[in-house]
Order: C-alpha cells, then sequence, then structure tokens
C-alpha cells in the first residue's frame, strides 16, 4: 500500500537472510545476541520518536527498561507459598497465579507472566505520566539532567532493595508463554522462534511508530519539535503531545525490559544503569535522530558488536565517544533525513561556484 | 457587530508599563490596523490577545468569550490564529507539510489512531491534503509544495506562514508585521492578499509599520504611543490626527 511499508518488507528480509546465514555456516548461537539487540532495538525505536521526531530529550529510558524488567521479574519469581492468605487465594481464583517446581524441586507458587508483564507496564506509564508532566515543562540540558536523574534513582532503587536482590538482581525468570506454544525463552531449543518472535515484535513497533509520524500526531509532534510557540499558536496542545510521546516511549521500554527479562531468565542493577540510557541516546544521535530506520539499523550493529564482545573493555566508552563526536561534527546524526539529497546537491553543485573567494 | 473586545488592559514588564489600559473592538469582517512608533507595545499587545502573554488587568473578550487567561492554543482552537514578526516555520518540513499542520484544529486523530493507521484517518487525511493544496493555489505557492518551507525566499517564507494560519479557517487573523522585509512590489501584492483573506471572510487584525500599506487597505486604525491608545479612527482622519503627527514626528516648534 503505501510507500512507507516498502523499507519494513526490506528489513523483514534482511532478518530472514540472517537467519539462514547463521544457519548455513552453522552460527546460529549469534542469533541469542542477535535476539537481544532486538528488544534493545525496541527501546531505541521508541527513543527515537520522543528525540527525533518530538525533540524531547530522555537520558532516564534505561530507567523506565528496568521497571518493565524487575517488575516482572520479581512478580512471576516472588513464590506466594510462603504468604497464604485472602488475597493470594482470590488471585489464584481469577486464574493470575501458576504453580511450577524450582530448580531445587521446591514447589513455587508465583503470578502468571501475563499479568505481571501487565503491571510492569502500567507501573511504567503511571511513572512516565506522573514524572513527564514536570519534568516536560524543562528544556534542552535541564530536561536531560532531569531525566538523567529519573534513571539514577530508579538505579539506586534497584541496586539497595533487598527484595530486587540488590546488586545480584533477579533470576531463575521463568519464559513467558505465548499462544501456539510459543515461548520467550533463552533455551538453545527455541533459539530460531526467539529470534523470529523478538524482530516480529520490532517490526511491529516499526510499523506503529512509522504510521505515527505520518499522522496528524507526528505532523503535531515535529511542529513542536520545529517551533514550539507557533505549534501552540496552531492550536496544537503541546504539554499534552509531549507528555504522550513521553509515555509512549516509555511504554516501548518498559516492554522491552520484559521481554528482555523473560529472554534471559533474570535481570540486574546495571539495565538501569546511566550508561545504558547514555548508550540508547548515542544509537538514535548516530541513527540520524529523527530517523526510525536509521535508528534501528545502528541499533542492530552496535548493540549485536556489543553483546558479541568486540568492544572489549571498552564498551560503555565506545558509546560515550559516539555521542560526543556526533554532538561535535554532525547534530543531525549520521543517518540524518535529507542525507543523500544533500549529498547529491553537494556533488552536482557547480565547481565554480565553489572556487569562488 | 464585534468579534474581539480589548476592555483596559495593562501588562507591566518590570518597571516598564508596556501597555496601559487598553481599550480597543475589533468588528467581524473588518481590517484593523495597530500602528505606533518602535517600542510602542504594539507586538505585547498581539502577545496578549493571542495568549501568549496573560495580562496583568483588563479582559479580552473573543466571540462573546473571555480569552484572557486562556493559552494561545485554546485561543487557536476557539478561531484565532496569529503569524509572527520573525516568521516561525516549521524546520524540516515541507511546505504542505506546513501548512497541514494548519489543519490540526480541524481534524482529530489522534495517537492511537495514528499508530494503527485506522481506515477513519484515511478519509480525514485526504481532507487536510485537499485543503491544504487549496490553500496553496490561493496563495500561489503550490509550485513549492514539497521544497522545505525554511529555503524558500523570505516573501515565500510569510506566505507559507499565512497560508498555515489560513488553513485554521480562523475567524480572527492576527498578522504581525506581514510587509516586514518585502519590497514594494512584494508590499503591494501583501495588500491585495489581506483584502482578498477579508473578502473570504476572515477578520483581520494586523501590525505594520509600512503606512501606504496601513492605509490602503485598513478600515479602522489604532494607534498607540507608549503602551497608550492616543487615537482610533478611519485612516484618513489618522492622518490628519495632530497627536498621531506629534508622536511619529515629533512637535513642530
Amino acid at each position: 500500500m503505501a510507500r512507507r511499508y516498502v523499507p519494513v518488507a526490506a528489513f523483514a528480509g534482511l532478518i530472514v537472510a540472517i537467519q539462514l546465514a547463521t544457519l548455513a555456516t552453522g552460527t546460529g548461537y549469534h542469533l541469542t545476541q542477535l535476539t537481544m539487540t532486538a528488544y534493545y532495538s525496541l527501546v531505541t525505536v521508541g527513543l527515537c520518536m520522543l528525540i527525533g521526531y518530538a525533540g524531547q530529550i530522555s537520558l532516564g529510558h534505561a530507567g523506565f527498561f528496568a521497571v518493565g524488567g524487575y517488575v516482572t521479574a520479581f512478580l512471576t519469581t516472588w513464590n506466594l507459598n510462603l504468604h497464604q492468605g485472602a488475597f493470594v487465594s482470590l488471585l489464584g481464583n481469577s486464574g493470575a497465579l501458576v504453580s511450577r517446581t524450582d530448580l531445587y524441586g521446591g514447589s513455587l507458587l508465583t503470578i502468571h507472566p501475563w499479568p505481571a508483564c501487565a503491571a510492569a507496564i502500567l507501573l511504567a506509564v503511571a511513572i512516565a505520566y506522573l514524572v513527564g508532566g514536570p519534568v516536560l515543562k524543562l528544556k534542552g540540558h535541564y530536561l536531560a539532567m532531569a531525566t538523567l536523574g529519573i534513571g539514577i534513582i530508579v538505579y539506586r532503587i534497584v541496586l539497595g532493595t533487598e527484595f530486587l536482590g540488590a546488586a545480584d538482581g533477579i533470576s531463575e525468570v521463568p519464559g513467558f508463554p505465548l499462544p501456539a506454544g510459543l515461548v520467550i525463552t533463552g533455551d538453545a531449543a527455541s533459539r530460531i522462534p526467539n529470534y523470529y518472535l523478538a524482530w516480529g515484535l520490532v517490526i511491529l513497533g516499526m510499523v506503529l511508530l512509522l504510521n505515527l509520524i505520518h499522522s496528524r500526531v507526528g505532523r503535531a509532534l515535529s511542529a513542536v519539535h520545529g517551533a514550539e510557540d507557533a505549534a501552540g499558536a496552531m492550536g496544537i496542545p503541546t504539554a499534552r503531545y509531549k507528555l504522550n510521546v513521553f509515555v509512549l516511549s516509555a511504554v516501548f521500554a518498559a516492554m522491552a525490559g520484559v521481554f528482555l527479562t523473560h529472554y534471559n531468565g533474570g535481570i540486574g542493577p546495571s539495565e538501569a544503569g546511566v550508561m545504558k540510557s547514555v548508550r540508547y541516546v548515542a544509537i538514535v544521535a548516530i541513527g540520524g535522530m529523527a530517523n526510525l530506520w536509521g535508528s534501528l539499523s545502528m541499533s542492530l550493529v552496535l548493540n549485536y558488536l556489543s553483546l558479541r564482545g568486540y568492544f572489549g573493555t571498552y564498551d560503555d566508552t565506545v558509546f560515550g565517544v559516539i555521542l560526543i563526536l556526533i554532538m561535535l561534527f554532525a547534530p543531525d546524526g549520521l543517518l540524518r533525513r535529507h542525507l543523500i539529497s544533500d549529498l547529491k546537491r553537494v556533488v552536482s553543485r557547480n565547481p565554480v561556484e565553489e572556487e569562488a573567494p | 457587530m464585534t468579534l474581539l473586545s480589548v476592555r483596559g488592559v495593562s501588562k507591566r514588564f518590570g518597571g516598564l508599563q508596556a501597555v496601559n489600559d487598553l481599550s480597543f473592538d475589533v468588528a467581524t469582517g473588518a481590517i484593523k490596523a495597530l500602528i505606533g512608533p518602535n517600542g510602542a507595545g504594539k507586538t505585547t499587545i498581539f502577545n496578549l490577545i493571542s495568549g501568549f502573554l496573560p495580562p496583568d488587568s483588563g479582559e479580552i473578550v473573543f466571540g462573546g468569550e473571555e480569552i484572557h487567561a486562556m493559552s494561545s492554543c485554546e485561543v487557536a482552537i476557539r478561531g484565532m490564529v496569529r503569524t509572527f514578526q520573525h516568521i516561525r516555520l516549521f524546520p524540516k518540513m515541507t511546505v504542505l507539510e506546513n501548512i497541514m499542520v494548519g489543519r490540526h484544529v480541524h481534524s482529530r486523530a489522534g495517537f492511537l489512531a495514528g499508530m494503527l493507521n485506522l481506515p477513519s484517518t484515511w478519509r480525514e487525511e485526504r481532507r487536510i491534503r485537499e485543503k491544504s493544496h487549496e490553500v496553496m493555489e490561493l496563495l500561489g505557492i503550490a509550485a513549492h509544495a514539497g521544497t522545505e518551507a525554511v529555503s524558500l525566499a523570505y516573501g515565500q517564507q510569510r506566505l507559507v506562514e499565512i497560508g498555515r494560519a489560513l488553513a485554521c479557517e480562523p475567524k480572527l487573523l492576527l498578522l504581525d508585521e506581514p510587509a516586514a522585509g518585502l519590497n514594494m512590489r512584494e508590499t503591494n501584492e501583501m495588500g491585495g492578499l489581506i483584502g482578498g483573506i477579508r473578502n473570504m471572510g476572515v477578520t483581520v487584525l494586523l501590525v505594520e509599520h509600512d503606512m501606504s500599506l496601513v492605509m490602503k487597505i485598513s478600515d479602522e486604525v489604532v494607534v498607540v504611543s507608549y503602551g497608550e491608545k492616543i487615537a482610533e479612527d478611519r485612516p484618513l482622519a489618522i492622518q490628519k490626527n495632530r497627536e498621531v503627527i506629534r508622536v511619529y514626528l515629533g512637535d513642530d516648534e
């Protein structure tokens, strides 16, 4: 139908091609990192919407990722057998609980991943609404600092809270059951379906965001980005639009947190760290800011390299340096929109004009 | 019939009384000009009327509704749209997209409908495009529809800004120095355009420095000096008003 879906099909083709390549070369184990990359990409494209299109920075999105991951991890590992009572039996009767046996054969009664996921997303939405209202009144580096603060608060809370595992985080998180017998889990046996599940989710997210940027709301967000006062004078409720897109990007981050935690079987406080937030922003920046495809492709490459350990002990440094270089030399990002047309203009420019004093 | 009524409005910035007890009315269907020497408070008055600044005292009534406590967004939704002295187009958006933003208040699709690309939004999008093209045809900028708006020549950028405002189908259009930076031919065309806009049924209130333009197109002129109204009359009478001549040219001693 629309021209915007052509790259979606091409990207889906690329995902299939990568899987076939790992199959042909017997390197199927790469799919694990590629699956994790997919979930991180979900954070990145959501953040791209916020930074690139609406023009609002957030240095706290690792916080929303961690809220999603920790809530689902805690709820799906919290043994309610030790907390029997009226509320627990009410939960049990409503089908929100599930029994299983732990690693040592003991019996566990925990909340089912689906309601846990719902709770995680709801909490992320609530936090985003509560802090977004006041924080988004700020602009530029004030907004950056305030959102940085949100990230640091979440990090310190998960690091200092006993029942969230403190520095160890939460482990032994069960898989996330889906219809048709599919499970989001890191088991080597289900590596291929999980790879497709994760990237399928990313593609779904991309379609939703691509639709959004080509809609009335997308134009309004670009208008807010470009000239907020003029956007207001056109009847766009700028504060509400900024808040909504902030919450939307927080939902993307929290969903990624939920699914990656179930995939990895656990989550640790480093996922909430400031350097994770910086990494997401760096990827959006190098991807061209207002460029969903740029952010996605850069996320695919850089997260994969990082997770495979190519950056070694310089992992965080690499992303910090990327951010600095982009800000210094290409504030519009590397893969910015209009890049091709700009290059064409440079190439086709009359050389005489160039030599003029 | 009165569309806009400014009643005893004052605004102070620290020690500066920018607007002092100002009152005037704009009749439906009129072209009214607001003139005065530099620093007279004309743009402040525009900012007060359009909801960019809250007045310290006084009231502003638009279409029978008190609007002085409203934001610029709420004022725009009620049918008052402004342009800016320093053109404020949306960068990185084409001329068409800039004008399509002007249709915001006349369309509904929200975040969910946009993300899901619901069929109900298709018709709305088509109407937004059609209406935007109509506006571009009217202003003679349709040839630049796909050009990034801020890369156009100054005079054309001004047309885009007016087009964006017209796409809102306002009841009242506030033009802040529409002829600033235009050459004589362009200024003449701007005068014709403003007359055309009024003939479409849009009431116009403008701030302008170009006296020949003001005198040619306005039905009524308000003169302000140091934030106070010193005259309000028809253009011909304003030209003969001693007080107006005094503030513009100084005393003849």
